[in-house]
Formats: C-alpha cells, structure tokens, sequence
C-alpha cells in the first residue's frame, strides 16, 4: 500500500497536479502567517531591554537563517532519493529547492549584516557562524553552477545530488558552530528539549513568523517544481491536457 | 569456461529523450560469436555499455550463467573484457608495461607470458617502445595482446577490426576462432563481417 | 557468487598499489608537469610580501595564512589532472570494469596524487616560510601541518574532480565547489602552523586535522567512485 504511493509520487503528471492543487493552500497560509507574524513581532512584541526595537530583525532573520538550513537538508534528501532510486522528479525537487535556499541564504546573512552593525559594530564578523553560512551559500551557488555546466539532463542530476549529499555536512557544522566554538553570534534561543531562553511575548510572533516563512518556501517550492516538471516534459503526452493555451 | 551463456530480455534504454534500445533480447553460448550490425548511431556501443553495466538500463535484465548480473556485479566483470573504440594505453609507457598493469588488475603475471601474447598478435618488434611512437594498427595489436592475456570467457568488443590491415584482420578472425574454441563466447559491434565460420556466428541487427 | 569466479583475482590493495605505481611512473617520465604545481606555489607565496610589506614583522605575522592560501591554490590547480587524462582515454572506464573495487581504485589514484603533489608543497614551504621570516626551527612542523592538510585536501578534492568529469570549464568550477569543503582544512593547518611558527604545541589541531583525513579517506573514495560511474554512463 505505501509503495503505491511512493510510485505515484514519481510520476510526473501526478506530482504536476498534487502540486497545482496545493500551492494556493499553502500561498494563502503564508501570507495569513507571515503578515500576522510580522505586525505581532515589528508592532506588538515589547521592545528588547538591550537592544531596543533594533531586534526586531530576528523576526526575518531567524527564520530565513533556519530555512537556509531546512531546505539544504530537503535538497539532499530528494537529490539522495533520485540518485539512489532513480526518481526523476526528485531530481526535479532538489532543482527547485537549490535557488530558493540560496536566496533565503542570502536573506539570512544580508539581515544578519544589518543587525550585525548595531550590535557588535561592524557589518561583517570572520566568526564561524558567519562563515559556515557563507560556505552554505557557496554550497548552493555551487550546486546550481555544476547543474548548468552540463548539457546531459540525466549527468546534471545524478552529479549534481551527489555534491549535494556530500555538502550536507556543512549543516550540522553551521547548527553547531555556536556551541563548538566560542563565536560573537548567540548561541540557541529556541530548544525542543529545554527550556526556551526567550520571553513568551517574543517567542509567539517568531514561531508564527518561522511557520509562515516556511509554508511561504513550501509555496514557491510547489510553483517551482511545476515550472521544473513542465520543462522536462515538454514531450509528454499529458502536458497538452494540462496546460491551456 | 564450457557452457557458458549471456543472455539479456527486454533492454530498453533511454539516452536523454531518444528511445535507443527497444526492448533487445540476445543470448550467446560458449562457442557463439553475436556480431551486433546497424548503422551509425543505431546503439551498438550502447548495448555493449548497458551489458557491461556501465550505461544504465531503465528496463530489462541481464543474465551471466542464469544468475542476474546485478547481484554480482564485480564478479560478472571479472568474467569479461570490453575493448572500447581506443584502446587505453598510456602514451609514455611501453606496451609491455601497459599489459603488465592492466593483466595485473586481474591476476600475476610475468613478462615472459606478456610476450609471448604479444608475439602472438604480431606486436613483439616494438613491445618496449613508448605506445605514443606506435601506429594505430600497432596499439591495436597490443591491445588485442591484452584479451588474450586477461583469460576470460566473455569477450564484448566495439568495432575490433578498427585500424587494422588486410593481416590484421585475419589475425583477429583467428584469435576470436580460437577464443571460440575453447569456449568463450564473444559480442561484437562491426560494420563489416569478421570471417568467422557461419555455424558459430549469431546476427542482431539494431536498425531494424 | 558467479560460477566463472576466477579464484586468484588479484586483491583490492595489491590493486591499488598497482595504480600508485603506474602513476608514479608515467608522472616521472613527465617531470615538468610535476613542477607546475610547485612553480606556481612558489609565485603565490611571491606576491605576498611584494604587495603587502617587505617587512620581516608583518610577513611573519601573516605567514601561516599566505603559506596555506598558497598550497591550496596550487593544490587545486593538481587537482584538476587527476582524473582528467584517465577519463578522456579510458582508464577510468577499464577501472569499473576491472572487476576490482572502484572505491579502492581510486583511493590509490588519490594516494599517488598525494605523493607527487601533497608531499613536494610540504617539502616546499619551509622554504618559503623562511623567505616570509619564519624561523628554521618551525620547519617540521611546517611540514608535517602542510602534509597532513594536503592529504586531506587530495581527498576531498578527488570528489570534486570526479564530479566536474565531462563538465564546461571543469577546471574553474572544481575550485569553486571544493572550497566551501576545503575551508575546515584551511582553518585547522593554518591554525596548526601558527602554533608550529610560534613555537608553541601544535597537537590539538593537529588532531583535528588527523580526523578530517581519516573521514576524508574512508569517505571521499566511495562518493568519487560514485561520481565517476555517473560520468561512464
């Protein structure tokens, strides 16, 4: 029964329309989450008594920082699973994934670099959290770079999961870094297993606003990934009935 | 060796969008030569790839001695030895060397049987001399000094008869005759037939 | 197991002596290309001290830093021949049909590529440390720190030449996708050496980079032997 649904999951037709059905699912709960987010965080939320209303970049730069992370993670696991069982349109996942988790990688450390200035005082610090998440940046451009530089579909696919398996290291290291070394950026606010070192007030808007960026990446994903199954397909059958002229 | 048999089902193999195998079925026996016909770009070589297991097959399986190749991989390749279109030898090194390295992947061997294979494809003049000073016909012979030497049942060759004069290719026709007489069994992409006796020569033809 | 099996197959490491030794042979016919590498370690560290400061205080200070920059650009530009003459004349494809363990195969090909690039760098930067100021003394542990972060580097670096098999630009893509995974190297060897320079006991990173070889060795063959199936198919 399972392996039913994890074949249909590789056919593309399918996936094309499970994908068509539930982007404006996933548009409209983000927008609600994200918008709610934001007002209760940069509007509600009590000012800091440190840093003032300076921190209330957190409600953008939490989530994209961890996101840049996730979506790593979800790129290397579709990548593993189209390398291992040969499922096409997993390779068509980690594809749209890789562009989505740079930007939000880009985002995290373009607000990181904007608190940075108030807080420690200079817009970039060689601390390893900084750097590690360069090196995911990297790990992303480096990712869409070998894709392109192929002109084989099936080469570029298969190469390009294994540079993102093998890059997946960098995750652990990058959630890490704070606790391995002694670094400027703070360590974890949020545990699942401790206690959460964050007021209440604050907390609520930057759960909200993490679940709304990542419904936000589920949505794009899903626009993507259509985009994605559609190129590779152009030859099919199935394409004529599903997109109208 | 005897008794040998590859046999393959319903191959489909897809190179980008081009459908190149449609569902091939072959089977060759000890003491069968299969000549693999078709023009350019029909997939000789990439059956010969996908039987090797280097090309991946969407479908079909293949099956050395009744047991499915894939379960085995490395066992299967120790049974054969695929000559492709240029035969990889180094440049820099002697064709002695080259052969000592290649027969050494499989098992020990001495210079002394290295010759002696290289007599017998007519390459013992300039078996010292760097591969990069030799004559494509010549690097050939070494190279086919190198089936010899791997002693193994299954011989996969793509277009073997390549550079060689009118000698050449008898020289091949008669290492395959007797490759075939002592059981192997041989698949070969051509364009042209090789001259081995009809009673022991099987045809696919690809473009069809 | 397949019948046919032939009993006296020839073992996995004795194989991958075969390769280290037939690389160390065709690299020693072709002595010039060995020196490329080393040529070009040598301009890098060259420029240093001509645009930032003669003086011997700041090079020395900044020595472990120009030395590992140095080694691992010329260690990336070696790296792009490590695979590349073996594929586009079918070595490769005759090593996954060897019916030897690909993994172990190039392991030895990493290997031998450590001996020719890795080890001659190590040797050479003493030397240049010592044009940036840096004291005789440290020259041991110059060397070893250049080693081990070589060895290390060789490895995970054959995965990225693997990958890049067959692709456009090859040569400069290869560098940009290591060096995200170069830079622990980079932090722990530098780290090392500074230590090293100083005078100082320079076993903890040391350790540290010990354990990114051991990781790099039993791991980047298996993920480069992946890599290099794909490019055969």
């Amino acid at each position: 029964m399972t392996w039913t649904w994890f074949h249909r999951l590789g056919s593309p037709p399918y996936v094309y329309r499970l994908a068509e059905r539930l982007t404006p699912w996933f548009a409209w709960s983000a927008a609600i989450l994200i918008l709610a987010g934001l007002y209760d965080g940069l509007v509600l939320a009590p000012p800091d008594y440190q840093q003032g209303d300076g921190f209330r970049i957190i409600y953008v730069h939490v989530p994209t920082a961890w996101l840049s992370q996730m979506i790593y993670v979800w790129m290397a696991v579709a990548a593993a699973v189209g390398l291992i069982w040969r499922i096409k349109v997993a390779h068509s996942v980690a594809a749209a994934c890789a562009p989505i988790g740079a930007s939000f990688t880009a985002v995290a450390l373009g607000t990181g670099m904007l608190w940075g200035k108030p807080m420690w005082g200079a817009y970039w610090v060689w601390d390893v959290r900084l750097t590690t998440e360069l090196l995911t940046l990297f790990l992303y451009l480096g990712y869409m770079g070998l894709r392109a530089s192929f002109d084989d579909l099936q080469r570029a696919d298969r190469a390009s999961a294994v540079l993102a398996v093998v890059g997946v290291v960098n995750v652990p290291i990058v959630k890490y870094s704070v606790v391995w070394w002694n670094s400027l950026h703070q360590g974890s606010s949020l545990s699942l297993t401790g206690k959460d070192t964050i007021a209440t007030p604050m907390l609520i808007p930057l759960l909200v606003s993490m679940l709304g960026f990542t419904l936000y990446f589920g949505a794009v994903l899903l626009v993507r990934l259509r985009a994605e199954v559609l190129r590779r397909e152009r030859a099919a059958s199935w394409i004529s009935e599903v997109v109208r002229p | 060796m005897i008794g040998s048999v590859l046999r393959a089902e319903n191959l489909h193999l897809w190179r980008t969008e081009r459908h190149v195998l449609k569902g091939v079925d072959l089977r060759v026996c000890g003491g069968e030569l299969l000549q693999l016909t078709g023009v350019n770009g029909a997939g000789k070589t990439t059956l010969l790839r996908a039987l090797c297991g280097l090309n991946h097959l969407e479908e079909g399986r293949v099956f050395w001695n009744e047991h499915d190749v894939c379960e085995d991989l490395e066992g299967f390749h120790a049974s054969l030895v695929y000559l492709g279109h240029e035969p990889p030898l180094k440049p820099d090194l002697s064709g002695i060397e080259n052969l000592g390295f290649w027969t050494g992947m499989r098992r020990r061997i001495s210079r002394a049987a290295i010759n002696d294979a290289l007599i017998r494809t007519g390459g013992g003049e300039f078996a010292t001399r760097p591969v990069r000073t030799l004559s494509a016909g010549q690097k050939r012979r070494v190279a086919l000094a190198g089936l010899l030497l791997a002693a193994v049942p299954l011989w996969l060759l793509d277009e073997p008869t390549t550079n060689l004069d009118s000698s050449g290719q008898e020289l091949v026709a008669m290492l395959l005759e007797a490759h075939l007489d002592a059981g192997g069994l041989a698949i070969a992409a051509v364009h042209h037939g090789l001259g081995i006796a009809a009673s022991r020569l099987r045809e696919l033809n690809l473009s069809a | 197991m397949i019948a046919t099996l032939p009993t006296e197959m020839t073992p996995p490491l004795r194989a991958a002596r075969l390769v280290i030794a037939r690389d160390l042979m065709l690299a020693f016919r072709r002595p010039d290309q060995l020196v490329q590498p080393l040529a070009f370690f040598v301009m890098v560290t060259a420029l240093f001290p001509l645009s930032i400061s003669p003086e011997r205080a700041t090079l020395r200070a900044v020595a472990p830093g120009v030395l590992w920059v140095a080694a691992l650009l010329a260690a990336l530009l070696a790296l792009d021949f490590l695979f590349r003459d073996d594929a586009q004349d079918g070595t490769l494809e005759q090593f996954a049909l060897s019916g030897q363990s690909l993994t172990w195969l190039l392991l030895g090909k990493t290997g031998a590529h450590w001996l020719l690039t890795g080890v001659p760098l190590s040797v050479m930067a003493p030397l240049m440390g010592y044009t940036l100021g840096v004291p005789v003394s440290a020259s041991v542990g110059i060397m070893l720190t250049v080693a081990l972060g070589s060895l290390a580097l060789s490895f995970i670096g054959s995965i990225g030449a693997a990958l890049t098999l067959g692709a456009r630009r090859g040569g400069v893509l290869l560098s940009i996708l290591i060096l995200p995974l170069a830079v622990p190297i980079l932090i722990f060897g530098s780290r090392a050496t500074e230590l090293a320079i100083r005078g100082e006991a320079y076993l903890a990173p040391m350790e540290l980079l010990g354990a990114i070889v051991v990781l790099s060795f039993t791991l980047a063959p298996l993920a480069a032997a992946a890599a290099v199936r794909i490019s055969l198919e």
